[in-house]
């Protein structure tokens, strides 16, 4: 068991290629801490280095209190699982399972043992004897999965390791590694690209862009208090509406308005508003926070013209437009609204989120560091 | 009213289906023609090899149709017994073996190498490695020659297992480097942080998994040393005949027996038993190692 943490940590390819800037992040014993962000993001990269596949530039990277920057892979404790699994193809799944265990010279009946218990968490008993190409790719996936259980490491590394799998078998897949974390009470170190894998997994996620870390937090930090609008629109789905608006004061009165709509600016964010008056500052409100209904006087509401509605159920998707501005809103499907349909939606003003258009820094979010 | 409606579609599919035989049909006879065409001296010189010298020069091959009570093993006998044949057999299987081996075993080395490991000038050198494929190697002779004189190779088998090593190399690494290249990454990332060494990961993961490639080459290869006169002769048969292969006795015979060329024919058939065996033992690695590394995934 070990905690993993990156000092200040670069990684720059050659050329002037930075992979990963100045990244800070503790990773704590026994976590399960979710790498996201979009392609080319830097998540990989930072993940490899842990693995020791990708050299650190520089900075240090410390697994437990031992300093791992030139440690081959081997020597740093970790088991890695990759996207496209990585099955030794000529090996039995038993061989697969055993040959890193052999090449430490584990002795043989322990090695039995190991195997014997990976085959029985991840129910792969049946198909020890078989080669991966007579394999699912769910099932090649746990072999994976038992290849990284059999070496006991101090810190999973897993990259992207449901997303060659069918949707199903994904969530199924998802459930089986939060129980074997719960089982190992192990470091995980998770990379997705995929959001809702993210905040459904992690105990918490670090968010990722153009090689900076964003924010880290447990899920519902990021969900609620989101430090910027990148990852804002990242986290959540379907992503939350950005609207541009034009900060104004008046009379004491401070305003957003844009061509289409007004919103009063809740007395929590007053200030921080008024400083940028005349500026543009980038509202930001969730699709699933957006209300039918009538609007109670001082409330900020949204007119929009119904374009698609997606049925998903007991709940309906709604694309709306008012002049410039598409709009998301997830609404109870028993309202029953239809392409055409004008809506008026109650903008539930203390969840807005607000943004400095320069910046894209939150206000809200500084807002609540300052106090 | 429904077994004539279910009639109907299945008259018209078969009909179909003849008539696309029909189309097809003219292609299938051209190509059939083509191969017998080609097949025919070759089935000519088979069948000659097991007629009388009498026979062969009064008549044609194909009239062992009427007269197969002709069919004779004498031919196969005398080439065995006074040609000189068996001992240039079992020459050229020791020869060839040795010379399809040793380079294929240090190509997957530096194959190996070229797409896994990280050295400097490691581009710079493949590049050289490769380049050697343009040169003739005619060129090399007299050089070699002189070499193996000084350290009296001339005439002996490592001579030949040297050369064949040093002519076939530059093929054998482009290829199998192509090969290797394309294994995925992550098996040897997987590998490397199991704990595998460079020489661990060679032998238990890249050697196994390129078998398809190991394999064609090892057919090319063979071919090449079973079916080469050229370097034998330069290297061993003109110095030390005892060590000569079977082509340097056939190309003896020839100018020995140029009128006896039914006796030519035996021998031939002879030479060409081992790699047709070859041939078809690997013939499915065959069709795949062509295209093994040049096409990704």
């Amino acid at each position: 068991m070990a905690t993993v943490t990156f000092d200040h940590v670069w990684k720059r390819y050659s050329g002037d290629v930075v992979a990963v800037q100045d990244l800070n992040l503790d990773i704590r014993d026994e976590e399960f801490l979710v790498l996201v962000g979009p392609s080319g993001c830097g998540k990989t990269t930072s993940l490899r280095m842990i693995a020791g596949l990708e050299e650190v530039t520089d900075g240090t990277l410390k697994i437990g209190e031992r300093v791992v920057n030139d440690l081959a892979p081997k020597d740093r404790d970790v088991a890695m699982v990759f996207q496209s699994y990585a099955l030794y193809p000529h090996m039995s799944v038993r061989d697969n399972l055993s040959f890193g265990l052999k090449l430490r010279k584990v002795p043989k009946p322990e090695i039995e043992r190991r195997v014997q218990e990976a085959a029985k968490i991840l129910d792969l008993g049946a198909l020890l004897d078989r080669k991966p190409k007579q394999l699912s790719g769910g099932q090649r996936q746990r072999v994976a999965l038992g290849r990284a259980i059999v070496r006991e490491p101090a810190v999973f590394l897993m990259d992207e390791p449901l997303s060659n799998l069918d949707a199903k078998l994904r969530a199924q897949t998802r459930a089986q590694i939060l129980r074997l974390h719960q089982r190992l009470a192990t470091t995980f170190v998770y990379v997705t690209h995929d959001q809702i894998e993210a905040m459904t997994m992690g105990s918490r996620i670090a968010v990722m862009s153009a090689g900076l870390l964003q924010q880290v937090g447990p899920p519902q930090e990021l969900y609620d208090h989101p430090i910027n609008k990148f990852v804002a629109g990242f986290i959540g789905s379907p992503a939350m509406n950005f609207i541009e608006m034009t900060a104004s004061r008046s009379d004491g009165k401070v305003q957003l308005t844009s061509q289409d709509f007004t919103f009063p600016v809740p007395d929590r964010l007053r200030e921080s508003v008024a400083a940028l008056s005349g500026n543009t500052v980038t509202v930001g409100i969730r699709p699933e926070h957006l209300e039918l209904g009538e609007a109670k006087p001082g409330d900020a509401t949204l007119r929009a013209t119904t374009d698609v509605v997606e049925y998903l159920g007991d709940e309906e998707q709604i694309h709306l437009r008012a002049g410039e501005t598409e709009i998301i809103a997830l609404v109870n499907s028993s309202a029953r609204v239809r392409p055409g349909d004008v809506l008026e939606l109650r903008v539930p003003i203390d969840r807005v989120h607000m943004f400095d258009d320069q910046s894209g820094l939150s206000l809200t979010s500084r807002e609540l560091a300052a106090a | 009213m429904t077994s004539v409606a279910a009639a109907r579609p299945a008259a018209r599919s078969y009909a179909g289906a003849f008539r696309r035989r029909l189309g097809t049909l003219p292609k299938h006879v051209v190509v059939i023609g083509l191969m017998v065409l080609w097949l025919v001296p070759t089935i000519g010189l088979f069948v000659n090899s097991f007629r009388p010298a009498a026979a062969v020069q009064s008549s044609g091959w194909w009239t062992f149709l009427i007269h197969p009570s002709q069919l004779t093993l004498s031919n196969y006998r005398y080439v065995l017994a006074q040609g000189g044949l068996l001992p240039a057999f079992v020459n050229s299987l020791f020869i060839t073996i040795p010379a399809t081996i040793i380079p294929l075993f240090v190509a997957a080395f530096a194959a190996y190498a070229f797409a896994w490991m990280k050295f400097p000038a490691k581009n710079v050198l493949f590049v050289a490695v490769v380049g050697l494929l343009v040169v003739p190697l005619q060129t090399t002779f007299i050089p070699i020659l002189q070499l193996y004189g000084t350290f009296g190779l001339n005439g002996q088998f490592l001579a030949l297992w040297l050369a064949h090593t040093g002519y076939g190399l530059p093929f054998a690494v482009y290829l199998l480097r192509n090969f290797m290249g394309s294994l995925p990454s992550e098996v040897f990332e997987s590998a490397e942080i199991d704990g595998a060494s460079p020489v661990t990961a060679f032998f238990r993961l890249a050697l196994p998994m390129s078998v398809p490639a190991i394999a064609a080459l090892a057919i090319f290869q063979f071919l090449f040393v079973w079916n080469d006169l050229l370097v034998a002769l330069i290297y061993v048969g003109a110095t030390n005949p005892d060590n000569a292969p079977l082509t340097v006795i056939l190309a003896n015979l020839v100018s020995s027996l140029g009128s006896g060329w039914w006796y030519l024919a035996a021998a031939a058939f002879i030479a060409m038993s081992v790699p047709l065996a070859v041939f078809f033992a690997l013939q499915r690695y065959f069709v795949r190692g062509i295209v093994s590394g040049s096409v990704k995934g």
